[in-house]
């Protein structure tokens, strides 16, 4: 689905991707894994169009996308979500949703005017689409409220619902798990499942808690240093050495073996 | 004591004025707080725009009146006024591509975007002044009078008459339709409410797939559209004179600032503190003071705080006094 040759992005001298090579399979739920400041995030920017890459390319179903502005992205079913939710915050939580399907009629000015009917009963559409997507991710009594208003927890969810909006290909969810409580993670983990599942949307999720990884992702990729250290099943990356060490650092590793050979 | 005649010099000499005074500076306020909110720059140019766009629309007025095209009692410039809007927005666009989308690209700093913002107002000044000179222009015309001073009293029998201009009438009618047009755009329909997203949230409105080029572009169509017929409003109100709308910078940022930067609700607040507090703070109170004291109290002097030569210290009081106390604005807006 999505294949990264070799990406660069470097911010004055800090290389924050330093050649990260890695593929994104269709249909699976990719998990991105590793310490802070391993380049995660600007990975994301990256491939969301953010930020243009210093070199190195991206492919999207065999179609070069490097470097492509976001909105044109979103036009190829690419999406992402942010570390810290993104809202319109003016606008309703219904309409932050509404904002989402791109090229409505009602954006040409000629058919804001003259179609008026056209042009409502698309909206009409869209509003019970919406009132579906909030239904599902079971937050449609907070639809008529500011979008400013709600609680951290249910923008990761608005966040997601508009991912639903339109029939989307490939998802980036930047930690949507970041200060959720358990059981709204467990809400969002299985909107998750059901999306790629039912509509067969590929997902690629940055996550720090070790355990939503473990139940939704496979496989797993590791980052550390702007590089991509491993890759595998959660098991098979837990207990690769180099990962450990890029986690706890060389110190903290040996230690911690120590300790098992002795306990 | 004479409560009537003391109401009708206080709308005659201050309400009126100031209300269509308030009206010309919202609406220019209008423009500048959706550059502001959408491009998200203080646009120093705004000023000379609304001389282009006036100035555009002086010469098709002209050219109509030679033509022996009128509009009957109301000014011929309403007429003109589509061209003028017309070819601001085209003037605008071209500098967008020209000179702003550069800067737009490389992510410039809003502080660089100002002093770009700088360099347009002084070309476009120097095509102004070029093309229609730096003399005043009258191009007022129709009926001058929609009610006049001495209509006034014979119909009520008052000493004091009240006089409402032609232009002060139509200013306050268009000022109107163009709000109620304006907030209906970014409310209800689909380009509106993707401007709202995209001052909003930038970064969400690219991820929803929302195009920045086509926000861009109405927001500069917007923008002409107001600019030019708050011009158009102001010339045909007071007079022409390309360095008097220079100077309308001060107030209309003072509106736009009071008001809080990016909000339109704001902006048109925002004017109308402004416009009162000038006329109000420059009117000799003199006539209305009469009215009301017994004889015994009335005063000696003209009661004027300050002469109109200090108009614009008004405004820049009041922003100073709202950048202290209140720095996001009456309708909290961006912090500036």
């Amino acid at each position: 689905m999505i294949v990264v040759e070799n990406l660069h992005k470097h911010f004055g001298g800090f290389h924050a991707v330093d050649g990260a090579s890695l593929e994104i399979r269709k249909g699976s739920i990719t998990g991105l894994i590793g310490p802070n400041g391993a380049g995660k995030t600007t990975l994301f920017n990256v491939i969301a169009g953010r930020y243009q890459p210093t070199s190195g390319r991206v492919l999207m179903a065999g179609e070069d996308i490097t470097g492509l502005p976001p909105h044109e992205l979103f036009g190829k079913g690419l999406l992402r979500t942010f570390q810290i939710a993104h809202e319109f915050g003016s606008m309703t939580v219904r309409e932050n949703l509404m904002m989402v399907p791109a090229l409505q009629s009602g954006e040409r000015l000629w058919n804001a005017w003259f179609r008026r009917g056209a042009v409502a009963a698309e909206e009409a559409r869209i509003r019970d689409k919406a009132d579906e997507v909030l239904e599902f991710l079971t937050i449609s009594h907070l639809a008529d409220q500011k979008a400013s208003q709600i609680s951290g927890g249910q923008k990761k969810l608005l966040e997601l619902g508009r991912t639903m909006m339109v029939d989307a290909k490939i998802v980036f969810l930047d930690e949507v798990g970041a200060g959720v409580n358990r059981t709204l993670l467990n809400t969002i983990g299985d909107a998750i499942v059901r999306l790629n599942q039912e509509r067969g949307y590929t997902f690629c999720v940055i996550e720090h808690d070790m355990d939503f990884i473990a139940r939704l992702c496979d496989p797993v990729i590791v980052m550390a240093e702007g590089k991509v250290l491993a890759q595998g099943t959660v098991d098979e990356v837990k207990n690769d050495e180099r990962v450990i060490e890029a986690y706890l650092g060389t110190g903290l590793k040996n230690k911690v073996k120590e300790e098992a050979a002795h306990g | 004591m004479d409560i009537l005649n003391a109401l009708v010099a206080f709308l005659n000499f201050v309400f009126i004025p100031g209300l269509a005074y308030g009206s010309q500076l919202a609406l220019g306020a209008l423009g500048v707080t959706l550059i502001y909110g959408i491009l998200r720059f203080s646009n120093f140019a705004h000023g000379d725009t609304m001389a282009f766009g006036t100035m555009v629309t002086i010469l098709v007025t002209w050219w109509f009146q030679s033509m022996g095209i009128g509009f009957g009692p109301l000014p011929t410039a309403l007429l003109a006024l589509p061209f003028g809007i017309a070819a601001t927005a085209a003037l605008l666009l071209l500098t967008d591509r020209a000179v702003y989308r550069f800067y737009r690209k490389q992510k410039a700093a809003p502080t660089i975007l100002v002093i770009v913002s700088l360099g347009v107002m002084f070309v476009m000044n120097g095509i102004v002044r070029l093309i229609i000179g730096v003399e005043d222009q009258n191009f007022a015309d129709g009926a001058r009078f929609l009610i006049t001073a001495g209509d006034f009293k014979t119909m009520t029998g008052l000493t004091e008459g009240l006089a409402i201009k032609t232009t002060q009438a139509v200013t306050v009618v268009t000022a109107g339709l163009t709000v109620a047009f304006l907030f209906w755009f970014l409310q209800k329909t689909r380009t509106g409410k993707s401007m709202r997203a995209f001052s909003d949230n930038e970064d969400l409105a690219l991820l929803s797939g929302i195009n920045p080029d086509r926000v861009v572009q109405v927001t500069w169509i917007l923008a002409a559209a107001m600019a030019t017929i708050a011009g158009v409003l102001y010339g045909l109100d007071k007079s022409f004179k390309p360095f008097t709308y220079f100077q309308l910078l001060l107030p209309i940022f003072a509106a736009a600032i009071v008001g809080g930067l990016g909000s339109p609700l704001g902006a048109i607040a925002g004017g109308f503190v402004i416009a009162f507090s000038e006329v109000m703070v420059t009117y000799a109170w003199k006539k209305v003071a009469t009215y009301l004291l017994p004889d015994s109290m009335a005063p000696d002097g003209l009661l004027q705080l300050m002469s109109t030569d200090y108009k614009f210290a008004v405004s820049f009081s009041i922003l100073i006094l709202v950048l202290i106390f209140m720095p996001t604005g009456l309708f909290k807006g961006k912090s500036v």
